[in-house]
């Protein structure tokens, strides 16, 4: 079995593959009464496989499975990233999936599986180990969409994800087959060598490439690929929104930097996906902003908000260098953050059968419940940018990375559109703070919500007045493994 | 005192009680609220005195200098130092929130933690803007101000407070973050540094300068705010509770003045001069034409709100005439206005709390019933048309003899002020204060109480000091002034 071998890097996933696997038949065993324990387990699982990713970790890259799978430092800070993020979508989805009988053994395995399918992507080092990551993740996502089945919006929903998310994993596997056409080899590490000394068939590289760019916009949801991105946000059940939409960012962020910054970051075809990355960029910012100022309904417009996110995040990512990857890693990172706590504070506010989705919903928030609150305001501020709160320096590293390379007027273009981005977010504050409130009835939450919610919150202002160690942590995982 | 980090205690002092204040819950503890925030406010200005006693006027440079890593990745310090323009604006500063804080004690009966907290905040990050010598420092804490005074608008503004605070929201985003694309720029031009001493002698082209200048001047126009982007503060004043026009206009809109002093001029000193003409043209405008603007109001706090743009148009018009008369006289300016300004809001605020009106036509013969709250008026009025012995008289001087230095024209159109603003402020404080009582409610006006008294007569008090004796003033910044100019005077342009 030398051939496999080291076993080691990949201990975490194994972990999680077995796990789920149990847990999925333990669950036939437990009452619904009981249900709880099931959750228990998916999160000591979590919990377990966040460890031993820490204690796996290390700062070389290692290759095993004959190079398929890598272990270097971004992947252990992303996989890391990704369990802890999970843990927290469970904790913030739990009052609400059971008001709604979706606190089944269904929903437990299906998220053990994405995180998995997480995992794999982010340690992919051959296309075909990425693909397989990726179906994971996305199989396991259409079915959560679907879980509540009379819903008819949700089953909506689940269809247009199913289609589009097919639609682009086609065209990154025709993509992923123009590379093999034009350089023979499916594995990341032999790519950006053959890309670096250049190949015959130069043109058969850049057309696979084009449909890898169209592929990766699909899932991150950049426009002009962005259309199932509201529909789905809005109709799927908020806790599944609210995994969408967090979590599996760090899995996309790690294969924009496995396919485009590692295996075709040779200079010549830098130039070549820049202009691409450009003007998806630009418009995610445009549309995406302009669009989320017409929404009434809070995750419609955190939906068009995650696409001018995006917009930021590829500005990151086209500059080309160590210091634009870190700024993407870390505008990733503070985004996921941001979008865990937001839909945190919708899910808290959803009562028995009642949605709090609407903008209406929060008038007053001030009244009922300040720290609450409070932390939304931290939040809304953070996503706007407005510094002290981390977002601030999320933007500022991006903007840096840009004008460094002398795109000084793709600078000015994001902070006029994050100015109009500024407008709906106040809206939030206006409504929270500024208008009285329909509805006084308290808000009650879980001391376990409370605590991470309130964590959650604080972390955009704790990590904005001290932003270095993120910040460093970042660079070092891109320069250490890209 | 020498080892005490004076100016971090004299931002973080306000914030920490600011924040300790919210801990008070709601509304049943209002009094321990006002209580704590009132040792704050007084305790933020206490460790800023320190400063003043201990500052050298003789020695040039930067003092009370601290110096600390914060975001290595991107060189950026917690570096603070003051001269002698900062000097005054902090102390200025951490004075006015005690007022707030005194003029708030029983008009505030909703959300009084939350309200004590903004302004204590505020205070706090506005200390930072003025001591901050790191350009991005400067820039998180200018920026973070919108925060607390975006709140203090919408929550316990008037009828119209949406609108108004989410235009003064907007409208000063948008300049501040045009200076962010600029402040990057410069970071690289000047090898991977937002140091403004590293800032200050890195050699820029012009073509450069000029777009940096432009950047800047959006953020710190607005700010001031500059005739033609003035028109939030009108709408801002009007639906700010009165303890937030204060601040606004006694403090906030010098942010922008002190950031032409401290940013525009000295980074980029050669677009600095190519462009003063524009801004002296603007400058006048806003000094003739928005006093005239004042004259027809028929609103106590927009006559006011006009009055501080035509103010503040002698500030920006000083600071473009690069000689010392201007400069120090737009920085004395800023100071007196802030006295003044504030007085003038604290004044309508009494009368608004007793009438619940700021119509002018609604008042009238209030001289009759409230005799001490008249006389103070009466001199905060004169101090806003300028007249000699008063603030006001000092820096509008000291700007005009500098205009003649550059221009006799400029000087002219200047001087129209002390028609117009004598014009404005007397006929409004007339038609209030003098005549026949004008109706029922008039007539039942009972005269400042004893806590509204001891604030205004505090900044009488400073008024005429300032006015008849502005040397403790005009002291400290001489060699700050001379150090600035002699900078400016030299061309950054990259030697071919």
């Amino acid at each position: 079995m030398e051939y496999i071998a080291p076993l080691w890097p990949a201990y975490p996933e194994l972990f999680l593959l077995v796990m789920a696997c149990a847990i999925l038949i333990a669950d036939l065993f437990i009452s619904d009464d009981n249900r709880i324990v099931t959750y228990g387990l998916t999160q000591m699982t979590l919990a377990g496989c966040a460890l031993l990713t820490f204690f796996t970790g290390n700062a070389e890259p290692v290759y095993t499975f004959s190079g398929m799978f890598v272990d270097d430092l971004m992947a252990d800070a992303l996989k890391l990233l990704t369990c802890l993020a999970v843990i927290t979508i469970l904790v913030y989805a739990r009052a609400y999936t059971a008001a709604r009988g979706m606190f089944r053994g269904e929903f437990f395995a299906l998220a053990l599986f994405a995180t998995l399918g997480m995992m794999v992507m982010i340690s992919a080092n051959h296309l075909l180990t990425l693909y397989l990551g990726l179906e994971l993740l996305s199989l396991s996502l259409y079915a959560m969409v679907a879980l509540q089945r009379d819903s008819v919006q949700a089953t909506e929903a689940a269809m247009k994800y199913f289609v589009l998310g097919a639609l682009a994993s086609g065209m990154l596997l025709y993509g992923m087959s123009m590379l093999y056409g034009a350089t023979g080899t499916l594995e990341i590490t032999q790519l950006a060598q053959l890309s670096v000394e250049g190949v015959r068939a130069q043109a058969v590289l850049v057309f696979g490439l084009v449909f890898i760019v169209a592929g990766l916009g699909f899932k991150l949801g950049a426009v002009p690929f962005h259309m199932w991105v509201p529909d789905v946000y809005q109709g799927a059940p908020t806790a599944v929104t609210l995994f969408i939409g967090s979590a599996p960012k760090f899995a996309a962020f790690a294969i924009v930097m496995r396919l485009l910054a590692q295996a075709l970051g040779a200079e010549a075809l830098v130039d070549e996906w820049r202009q691409m990355l450009l003007i998806m960029a630009v418009l995610s910012l445009a549309i995406g902003n302009l669009t989320a100022i017409m929404q009434t309904n809070l995750k419609r417009m955190l939906a068009y908000s995650t696409i001018s996110h995006m917009g930021f995040l590829l500005l990151g990512v086209l500059s080309g260098t160590i210091d634009g990857y870190g700024a993407g890693m870390f505008y990733v990172v503070v985004y996921v953050l941001m979008t865990l706590g937001a839909f945190g504070v919708i899910l808290l506010l959803t009562r028995g059968g009642f949605e709090a989705e609407e903008l209406d919903d929060y008038r007053g928030l001030n009244r009922r419940s300040p720290w609450y609150a409070f932390l939304m305001l931290l939040l809304m501020f953070s996503m706007a940018g407005i510094p002290p709160t981390v977002g601030f320096y999320a933007k500022l590293s991006v903007l840096q990375a840009v004008v460094q390379i002398g795109l000084w007027w793709v600078a000015v273009i994001a902070v006029m559109f994050s100015l109009i981005g500024a407008f709906y977010y106040l809206r939030i504050v206006k409504l929270m703070y500024f208008d009285e409130p329909r509805d006084t009835a308290p808000v009650r939450a879980g001391g376990d919500v409370r605590v991470l919610l309130s964590v959650n919150g604080l972390a955009m202002i704790v990590l904005g007045i001290a932003p270095q160690p993120l910040m460093v942590l970042c660079i070092e995982a891109v320069r250490a493994s890209i | 005192m020498q080892g005490l980090p004076l100016l971090s205690l004299a931002i973080w002092v306000p914030i920490v009680a600011g924040i300790a204040v919210l801990f008070t819950g709601g509304d049943r503890n209002a009094s321990a609220a006002r209580m704590i925030a009132l040792l704050g406010a007084v305790l933020g200005f206490a460790v800023a005195v320190p400063l003043y006693t201990g500052f050298d006027p003789q020695q040039g440079g930067f003092q009370f200098g601290e110096l600390k890593p914060w975001i290595e990745t991107f060189n950026i310090n917690y570096h603070l130092g003051i001269d002698g323009m900062s000097l005054l604006l902090i102390l200025l500063n951490s004075f006015t929130t005690i007022l707030v804080v005194a003029a708030a004690w029983e008009v505030i009966q909703t959300r009084v933690a939350q309200y004590m907290a903004a302004f204590l905040v505020l205070s706090g990050l506005m200390n930072g803007v003025f001591s901050a010598l790191d350009a991005m420092l400067f820039y998180v804490f200018f920026e973070a101000t919108l925060i607390p005074m975006f709140i203090i608008i919408g929550v316990w503004g008037g009828p119209n407070r949406v609108y108004a605070a989410m235009k003064f929201f907007l409208y000063t985003l948008l300049g501040s973050l045009l200076s962010l694309v600029a402040l990057i720029v410069l970071y690289n031009a000047a090898g991977g540094s937002f140091a403004f001493a590293d800032l200050y002698r890195t050699p820029l082209s012009m073509v450069l300068q000029v777009f940096v200048f432009i950047a800047f001047f959006m953020a710190f126009a607005v700010k001031v705010p500059m005739w033609p982007v003035h028109t939030w503060l009108p709408d801002a004043h009007v639906e700010a509770p009165t303890g937030g026009s204060v601040v606004l206009a006694a403090v906030m809109l010098k942010l922008g003045g002190y950031g032409f002093l401290r940013l525009s001029l000295p980074i980029v000193p050669d677009a600095s001069i190519h462009l003063a003409p524009a801004v002296i043209a603007l400058s006048l405008i806003a000094v003739v034409y928005i006093g005239l603007v004042a004259l027809v109001q028929t609103d106590m706090k927009k006559l006011i709100a006009y009055s501080s743009i035509s103010h503040m148009g002698f500030v920006t018009l000083g600071i473009f005439l690069f000689n010392a008369q201007g400069v120090e006289g737009a920085i004395i300016q800023m100071i007196s206005h802030g006295f003044v300004s504030g007085a003038l809001f604290l004044c309508v605020g009494v009368l608004y709390d007793r009438m619940h009106s700021r119509q002018i036509a609604d008042y009238g013969g209030v001289a009759g019933r409230m005799p001490v709250f008249a006389a103070l008026f009466m001199l905060f009025a004169m101090s806003n048309a300028g007249l000699p012995g008063t603030s006001g008289f000092v820096g509008e001087f000291l700007v005009i003899m500098g205009a003649v230095k550059v221009n006799f024209w400029f000087a002219f159109a200047a001087a129209v002020t002390l028609i117009t603003g004598a014009a404005y402020t007397l006929w409004m404080y007339k038609r209030e204060m003098f005549g026949a009582v004008a109706n029922d409610h008039v007539a039942e006006l009972k005269d400042i109480n004893i806590r509204e008294f001891l604030i205004l007569g505090a900044l009488a008090l400073l008024t005429l000091v300032m006015g008849v004796w502005p040397q403790p003033f005009a002291e400290v910044l001489h060699v700050s002034v001379s150090e600035l100019l002699a900078h400016v005077s030299y061309s950054k342009l990259p030697v071919q």
